[in-house]
């Protein structure tokens, strides 16, 4: 992201600025969104169990699922949120191709088929393989694809392969994630469900995954690169800048911790808010949690609720108090041109607050929970992308 | 002929002679206290599907108690007994999925006794057992419109072994799995009949789902004529 490169790939190979790349670049992220909606969706409503085979839906290929089936309960959801991934995964490979140009050909020739091998193998290794061979394998033939494309295009400005190629593994990581959350569910390692732990591993690199692909798009940005070659000519009052790194990396926090209590399945562990379970400070003995669960009346018959998660969701709510105030913060200090921005965000944090306090009301509604999921992620990837600005701007700025 | 007279003489007779050293241990379980309203399954109402099942808003049935409090879908068994099942050789327990809700939502077995799931509706439903005691096996089977039944079986002893449905999230059954043959679970009026419980003296517990998880317990004489018993359970 420093000037030397800049200059020296001035000589013409790689594309300073392409319209169409980063409207591509747009594209993957507005796909990834609806994905982490959707996906938010499956376990907001718990439903990431209604198919219980992977990757095959009730037996058939994934594209083959009966019309009827698909549009069963909680089976839409799950199995939408795999055919929407599938496109996700198409998407990011050909931004990968695009970023990569030219040189990323050989390299996706090669992976593409090591894939396919890798795949067969697996299916070649029995039953219990076939689910991660298929995958593998299909996978591969999409990455042979994009390999065997032949357009002789130039890659783009340094970082944004690498970004590209980050994407490109995560995106696959990803899917197996999602795969074997259904695939090892029942599994118990350590005394934790390994369907619990994938699932929320795979919600927080979901998170992680939409933010690389908005580091792409803002790379790719016309904006950015007309910032980049003027060298920070606006360059704002950035005094600000460690607030936002520390305010974004408070939100990823926070995300961890919401995903946390959004795969324990446990409902809310505290059904009231502002108040927690009638006091400002609950009771969190044996006894009192006895007593809750036992006037707990989940619709859903979740699992019962535990000390545990009770002080998770005071951590969620008192981490929510420092996002709210740092943000406040930064939005303060911060002058010039990333004033809007900033004002942007401390609104979105309080969107998501009142989203937050509204999860709770509607006894955690899956629609109302969802959508904090998303302004969650949205709030994530507006901090992280100021806070690279002020960095980037900061840094033209000493020179 | 005649060796079949004697046969079925034989075993009149050790049935008759069980019968005087065993009673049938009976009782009322009845709650005290108002239950907290029933919820009103919204999701049920609004899928496609399943919502035209119910011509009326369905509701949980967490607390079913007759008018005179009498509590139903109480487990009532003996305690400190183990090793004494008979499931292999008992009738299968039917679990029924009908109108996307499971019937009973309340069910006991013995150990090794079978489970036969049913689905009686036109919809797909995926049946997911999540047991939490070692040695009970978690499956997720997938059973298809009016598909044919499935059968389940758990080895170990185990209070409440959720039963649930994926693709309907509000589909919840609760599966007690005991390792003798003296339990019952009370009827809508909150009665019970724990047939042919040898003669002696017992720890008797009542398991309510919500009302009493833990379950409320009394030592109980158990005479050759039998035994009555009757738990009260209290909501707070
Ligand atoms: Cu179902």
């Amino acid at each position: 992201m420093n000037d030397e490169k800049n200059t020296s790939a001035a000589g013409g190979d790689f594309i300073i600025h392409s319209p169409w790349l980063h409207r591509f670049a747009l594209l993957t992220v507005a796909a990834t969104l609806g994905l982490i909606g959707i996906g938010g969706l499956v376990t907001s409503k718990a439903v990431g169990m209604s198919v219980p085979d992977w990757p095959t839906s009730y037996g058939y290929h994934m594209f083959a699922l009966p019309i009827a089936t698909w549009l069963t309960g909680g089976v839409f959801h799950e199995h939408t949120h795999r055919l929407w991934a599938t496109i996700v995964g198409v998407l990011v490979v050909a931004l990968m191709r695009w970023l990569g140009g030219r040189t990323a050909r050989r390299a996706l020739l090669i992976i593409g088929g090591a894939e396919i091998l890798a795949g067969f193998a697996l299916l070649a290794l029995g039953p219990d393989w076939r689910g991660a061979g298929h995958f593998l394998s299909g996978i591969g033939g999409v990455v042979l694809l994009a390999g065997v494309v032949w357009v002789n295009s130039s890659p783009a400005a340094r970082p944004l392969p690498a970004l590209g190629w980050w994407a490109f593994w995560l995106v696959q990581v990803q899917g197996l994630l999602g795969g074997l959350r259904v695939v090892l569910d029942a599994h118990v390692v350590a005394g934790a469900k390994l369907g619990m732990v994938f699932g929320l591993i795979h919600g927080c690199l979901g998170q992680a995954f939409l933010l690389l692909l908005c580091v792409i798009a803002l790379l790719t940005s016309r904006w950015w690169q007309k910032q980049h070659s003027e060298s920070g000519i606006q360059n704002p009052e950035c005094s600000a800048q460690r607030w936002f790194l520390f305010t974004t990396v408070m939100i990823f926090l926070q995300l961890i911790l919401g995903a946390t209590m959004r795969h324990q399945h446990a409902g809310l562990a505290i059904p009231d808010f502002p108040l927690a379970h009638g006091k400002l400070w609950p009771d969190t003995s044996p006894a009192a949690v006895a007593s809750y669960n036992a006037v707990r009346f989940e619709l859903a018959g979740e699992n019962p609720i535990t000390a545990a998660q009770i002080w998770l969701q005071l951590a969620h709510r008192a981490l929510a108090v420092v996002i709210l105030s740092a943000v406040a913060v930064c939005a303060w200090r911060t002058r010039g041109f990333l004033r809007r921005p900033a004002l942007i965000w401390l609104g979105l944090i309080l969107v998501q607050a009142g989203l937050g306090a509204w999860t709770i009301w509607s006894n955690k509604a899956a629609d109302v929970a969802t959508a904090h999921v998303l302004v969650g992620a949205l709030s994530l990837v507006t901090g992280a992308l100021l806070t690279i600005i002020t960095f980037r701007f900061s840094g033209a700025a000493r020179q | 002929m005649k060796m079949k007279t004697v046969l079925a003489l034989a075993v009149g007779l050790t049935a008759t002679l069980q019968v005087a050293t065993a009673g049938d241990l009976t009782g009322t379980v009845t709650l005290k206290g108002t239950p907290p309203a029933e919820k009103e399954i919204t999701p049920l109402k609004d899928d496609a599907t399943c919502g035209k099942f119910h011509a009326a808003m369905p509701k949980t049935q967490f607390f079913v108690v007759a008018a005179n409090g009498g509590l139903a879908d109480t487990v009532v068994m003996l305690k400190g007994i183990s090793g004494k099942s008979t499931g292999a050789s008992a009738a299968p327990v039917v679990l029924d999925q009908k109108s996307c809700v499971y019937v009973p939502q309340i069910v006991a077995v013995q150990t090794g006794q079978t489970i036969t799931v049913k689905n009686s509706d036109p919809v797909l439903h995926n049946v997911h057992s999540i047991p939490a005691v070692a040695g009970n096996e978690e499956k997720n089977l997938a059973q298809m419109p009016n598909g044919a039944d499935l059968t389940l079986k758990f080895d170990k002893a185990e209070n409440f072994l959720k039963f649930k449905c994926d693709v309907h999230p509000w589909m919840f059954a609760w599966v007690t799995v005991v390792d003798h043959p003296y339990f019952a679970v009370t009827d809508k009026e909150g009665k019970f009949t724990i047939k042919d419980v040898p003669a002696g003296k017992y720890t008797v517990t009542a398991l309510h789902r919500k009302a009493a998880p833990l379950g409320v317990e009394q030592e109980v004489e158990v005479k050759a004529d039998g035994a009555k018993a009757d738990f009260t359970v209290e909501v707070k």
